[in-house]
């Protein structure tokens, strides 16, 4: 990855949700404008350090073919956010914090000066979150950006796959604190709707945060989990799933299991990604969606 | 009417009245049909057996146990579920309205099998 990745922008779908959200990949062209207060940001997901097995062949050299793929950018983000499952789990906790360790030495590569990171079931629902709270500290949080209202939401460290009362309370004290108009994205790991309840695609009490947020008219919600792009209205909150960086997964119900997609030799890479969102105060959040390794 | 005679009509209407309880609970015991009880015993990282064929109509008790850790027992196009506890029997109440295979998975995260821990409940006619 020794050369740029040039910033371009492919609209292809716009206008959905109070601020509009338009999809994008990357193709030749267009060079980001911004405003004053408009920045970008990237989702990382599902990194999965720790994975061994064919469905990928590179699994020790992804991350790194990532973190480098971002970093030749040619504008860097304002900031990078993991979305969860860093490392594979293990049962073993030294094993666990081990991963967790060679995972931030991996990210601590990456050019952009904040990266936040949340977990995955993977990563936190063993020991309730307690690894991964020695690293990365609180398994959730919010910060603002921009005019930007972040909360990161954990619905992984309860091994049920729930938010659970206490945090729902923190969520809704936060909330009360925001204007009916603030905008606002969450950043969670599970899907906080039941997008495919067999394969475990959802969170235990998703509705009770969905219903938390829904009196906002400018939420988007960004999470992993899936591994893959997926694209998702509950009422006006729109909800954008990212690929991941180990392995993708099939679509909800598309085959009998939820066993990752096969890797395939002609097209190394197939599937997994990044995306950056552009955050822009007129036309809302513009998501463009990156391959791992330009051979893709 | 002497009070013998009163007693007796009391007896013979107590009685009229016992037979036809019995009756009516005797054609409510043949309209319902017995539940029939599957017992399922889970082990990191599997349920035993994983495959269940049930009736339709048929009320179904799931007696669920597991032997190491806590589990879950997740059956969504059913909207039940329940937690395994170790040592400990949880039974799950089902009447099957629709015929199909379902899917039914531990959604409990237990360990680096919980992704493949899953099995399947047939529905036939």
């Amino acid at each position: 990855m020794g050369s740029e990745i040039d910033r371009r922008d492919f609209l292809k779908l716009a206008g959905i949700g109070g601020l509009g959200v338009v999809f994008g990949s990357a193709l030749p062209g267009v060079t980001r404008a911004a405003a004053q207060d408009d920045f970008y940001f990237i989702q990382m997901s599902d990194s999965h350090w720790g994975f061994e097995g064919p469905p990928n062949p590179d699994a020790k050299g992804t991350l790194r073919k990532a973190v480098a793929a971002v970093n030749s950018l040619e504008q860097q983000p304002d900031f990078i956010v993991f979305t969860g499952d860093l490392t594979h789990t293990t049962d073993n906790p030294m094993e666990r914090r081990k991963r967790l360790s060679e995972f931030k030495d991996i990210a601590s590569d990456l050019k952009a000066k904040t990266v936040r990171f949340m977990p995955g079931e993977h990563d936190a629902s063993l020991d309730n979150g307690k690894a991964f709270k020695e690293f990365f500290g609180s398994t959730y949080y919010t910060f603002d950006h921009k005019g930007v209202h972040f909360i990161a939401v954990d619905n992984v460290s309860d091994p049920r796959a729930s938010i659970g009362e206490q945090q729902l309370a923190w969520l809704a004290a936060d909330l009360a604190q925001q204007k009916t108009d603030a905008p606002i994205v969450v950043l969670t790991h599970r899907p906080l709707f039941d997008l495919y309840p067999q394969w475990d695609w959802a969170t235990r009490d998703g509705a009770k945060a969905v219903n938390l947020l829904l009196p906002y008219k400018n939420v988007v919600v960004f999470y992993g989990h899936i591994h893959q792009e997926h694209h998702h209205m509950t009422g006006h909150i729109a909800h954008h799933a990212a690929k991941g960086l180990m392995f993708p997964l099939p679509a909800a119900g598309s085959q009998p299991n939820r066993t990752p997609l096969p890797w395939d030799p002609a097209e190394p890479y197939k599937g997994l990604g990044f995306r950056s969102v552009d955050a822009d105060k007129r036309a809302g959040y513009k998501l463009s969606e990156f391959p791992v390794s330009k051979k893709v | 009417m002497s009070y013998r005679e009163t007693s007796y009509r009391v007896a013979y209407a107590a009685m009229i009245l016992i037979i036809a309880s019995l009756g009516t609970y005797m054609v409510a015991e043949s309209a319902t049909p017995k539940e029939r009880i599957i017992k399922i015993t889970t082990k990191r990282f599997d349920y035993s057996p994983a495959e269940v064929t049930v009736k339709k109509g048929v009320p179904v008790v799931l007696e669920l146990t597991g032997k190491d850790v806590m589990m879950g027992f997740n059956l969504p196009d059913f909207g039940v579920r329940a937690d395994i506890v170790p040592g400990k029997i949880t039974r799950l109440r089902l009447v099957p309205d629709k015929t199909g295979t379902f899917i039914f998975l531990c959604d409990i995260f237990c360990g680096i099998g919980h992704e493949e821990m899953n099995g399947k409940l047939t529905v036939v006619d």
